[in-house]
Parts: structure tokens; sequence; C-alpha cells
């Protein structure tokens, strides 16, 4: 499913706008611990987290993620929506908790 | 996959507590091998490796400096750092353990798996360390699939 249909269908804010909303999402991955998320997410994936500081865009880029979700409705940092533009990784935000966000992500890519 | 017999080298130096350079290099670095045709699931081992040894860095060491040999056989990456060192290396490579601070672990550091995940990705890993003096660390990635572990 196309990363567009994704943010549509959960009513996601983009946070920094990038060209690549167009990108086929493989899956989430819902993690606070970079060192996990780095280790476990695959690429494609959409990484679901609570942190909203700069070094996330670099685990997305270095993974090839096809955005992050932002959840619990907390703000990114000024720089990290900096980075996320120089990077070019799609910075996504949710109202919702990582549960909710998680669960109706798994059941649209399953569906 | 290349051409030239000679290998490649190229020398990065990182900043300890940098954290708003933190993953540059290892950025730089996945760039260098996607450019050079290196295979995706080695440039996902090395950016992972990398990425670790470059947290680790910004996070306890003062500085280091990084180097990334490629030849036609293998990647090898080694990381010389000042700083702290490591007093129990057993112990720093069970995964789980940490001596993040509080505030690296709120910015969710510190799960304990960056040695760890370095091994894991490396078909070859040394480390040694002098506590008050640095670490050192050597991973080695094989490109001939033959000798892959």
């Amino acid at each position: 499913m196309k990363l567009k249909e994704i943010i549509e269908k959960l009513q996601l804010k983009v946070l920094m706008d990038q060209d690549k909303l167009d990108m086929e999402v493989t899956g989430g991955y819902t993690s606070d611990m970079l060192s996990d998320a780095i280790a476990n997410s695959k690429e494609g994936n959409l990484w679901i987290t609570l942190q909203t500081h700069q070094n996330i865009i670099a685990v997305a880029k270095l993974k090839d993620l096809s955005g992050i979700i932002i959840v619990n409705n907390r703000e990114p940092d000024e720089d990290t929506l900096q980075k996320a533009k120089e990077e070019n990784v799609p910075l996504l935000g949710s109202e919702e908790t990582a549960y909710e966000v998680s669960g109706k992500l798994y059941e649209l890519i399953s569906s | 996959m290349m051409s030239d017999e000679n290998g490649l080298s190229h020398r990065f130096e990182i900043n300890g507590h940098d954290f708003s350079n933190a993953g540059r290099i290892s950025t730089n670095i996945k760039a260098i091998l996607q450019e050079i045709g290196i295979h995706s699931s080695i440039v996902v081992r090395t950016a992972i490796a990398s990425y670790e040894a470059e947290m680790n860095v910004v996070m306890y060491a003062h500085r280091a400096v990084l180097t990334l040999n490629i030849t036609p056989e293998k990647l090898h990456l080694k990381l010389e750092d000042e700083g702290p060192g490591i007093e129990n290396i057993d112990l720093a490579m069970k995964e789980g353990f940490s001596t993040a601070t509080d505030e690296m672990r709120e910015m969710g550091f510190g799960a304990g798996m960056g040695l760890p995940n370095i091994k894991k990705n490396a078909d070859k890993f040394e480390i040694s360390s002098i506590p008050g003096k640095g670490t050192s660390i050597d991973i080695t990635i094989c490109l001939d699939k033959t000798e892959k572990k």
C-alpha cells in the first residue's frame, strides 16, 4: 500500500512534506528505542514512535524506511523537521497512541 | 563488483557528545557502499554496525577516528576512540546492559543493544579497551559469499 493512502486512512498529519508519498509501505515497526528500530525494522517500513528528536531521522535514512509516525500528538523538534527535509524522510504525526496506530496499520497492510 | 584491486579507504572523525551530527558518518558510509555497488544486504549490515559504533562515540567518548577499508574480498571498519574506555567488556557485550544516562534513555538510547548489534552484523568482531584511555573496535564483513560465516 502506498504511503499516501495510509496517510489518508489513518488520518495522519504530514509534518514534513516530501516527494516520497508514492512510496510503497512494506509494514510497520513500533519502538521507542533507536537501537531496536535500526536492528529490527525492515526496508519500506513505517516507524511508529514517540521520539521527537533529530536522531530518529538518521535511523529512518539508514534503514530506508518509508517514513516515521510520531504518536500521541507529540510535536517534533525544529531540528528534527529540518533534518527530515534535508534527508527526504517523510515525517508524519498522529493524535492516537502507538498501540492504536500500530493496530490500524497492521489491519490495513495485512488486509 | 569492484574493478580496482587496490581497494578503497576512507577516514572519518567523530566528535563525542555531538548529537546534532550523529548518524552523519554512517549515512555517508552507506552512500559510499551503494555508489560502488555493494550488495544491499551488506550495505544494511554495515549501516547498522557503523551507526552503533558512531553512536557509542557520540554518547560516551571524547572523539574517535573511524576508518573504512574495502577490498574485493572484505569490508573493514576500524574505530579508535579517546574516552573513558570500558571497564568490563563481557558485561558491555551483554544484551540489555547499558551505562547510558537517564537523559540518553529518554531519547531512546541505552537499550544495551549497541555492541551486540555490531557483533551480530559482523563476520568478525574484535574489541579492546583501556579504561581511562579509550576503546578500539574492529569490524570485518566479508564480501565474498563463500567466506561468509
